[in-house]
């Protein structure tokens, strides 16, 4: 059976079910990261000392993220707008830039994660680190589960363009509302954890 | 594709690079307030104000929530309104049990 009202909105919501679907998802994911926010405040208040970020953490590579993860979202919401406009080779740039800038952050994250380790800075040396590497690393796993779902899209799920352009379209504005909330996410990290 | 759908389309990819260019610049902001070192507070402050409005930018144009249907608002405006509770649950451990008795 198919699933109902992918192309059309549904009448009394006047939505499609999976943007409905997709925005559900991110309110559990707010949720999600809110827990640990919330935990982080807790820790962070109770503590007799904390360090500033900066003191630990490499703050040009992280504002270099921040520049590759923000550039990325522009590029996705692109990547749609090609799709409306009904250019699909625009859109193969567009998403393979997102693509690549997904990996271009992952391998930054490498590079930050290892000096760490080298360095014996493992998560159960300090409550700032535990912290640090719990919301960095979840953060980390949204970035590759968005970039796998937005490769999907790039090459084998990008056959749906020719059989149901609309239903594609949605699809990827969802796949990148996703991706959107990826970098929301670190937009708030960025500067609790890196800077203050 | 319509004329006007093109257009409208035209419009938003206008905007979409106005709001990359706002993040980029925010992004700097963000940075070099805190070359300053500022009391805590005022750090705090300033910094979750500087990501608010990245936040809110990228929410607003990018996830198009400025042009949603109500549904979608309502799902939102019951997400924050947990979400503030969740994190005032630290605040009120810190209010001399006043709100939690040891």
């Amino acid at each position: 059976m198919d699933i109902p009202y992918t192309v059309e909105a549904r009448p009394d919501t006047g939505l499609t079910n999976g943007k409905i679907g997709i925005w559900l998802f991110l309110a559990s994911e707010v949720m999600l990261f809110g827990a640990l926010f919330a935990s982080y405040i807790l820790i962070r208040t109770g503590a007799q000392t904390w360090p500033r970020g900066d003191t630990i953490l490499n703050v040009p590579l992280a504002t270099f993220n921040t520049i590759v993860l923000i550039t990325s979202s522009v590029t996705m919401v692109m990547a749609w707008a090609s799709l409306m406009r009904n250019r699909f080779g625009t859109f193969r740039i567009y998403m393979g830039a997102t693509v690549l800038l997904g990996g271009v952050f992952l391998v930054v994250k490498y590079f930050e994660y290892s000096h760490k380790f080298e360095t014996g800075l493992f998560p159960s040396k300090n409550n700032f680190l535990a912290i640090y590497f719990t919301l960095t690393g979840l953060h980390m796993l949204h970035v590759i589960g968005g970039m796998a779902v937005n490769a999907y899209f790039l090459f084998p799920g990008s056959k749906l363009w020719k059989t149901n352009p609309q239903w594609f379209t949605n699809r990827v504005e969802n796949s990148g509302l996703f991706w959107h909330f990826v970098d929301l996410v670190w937009i708030f990290l960025f500067p609790t954890l890196y800077l203050l | 594709m319509t004329t006007d759908h093109a257009v409208d389309i035209d419009k938003h990819v206008r905007i979409y690079i106005s709001v990359f260019v706002t993040l980029m610049v925010l992004t700097i902001v963000t940075v070099a307030i805190s070359r300053f070192h500022l009391p805590i507070h005022l750090a705090v402050t300033v910094a979750l104000i500087v990501a608010v409005i990245k936040g809110s930018l990228v929410a607003c144009y990018f996830m198009h929530l400025i042009s949603e249907k109500k549904l979608i608002y309502w799902v939102l405006g019951l997400t924050v309104a947990f979400f503030v509770v969740l994190l005032a649950l630290p605040v009120l451990t810190h209010s001399d049990g006043f709100w939690i008795r040891y």
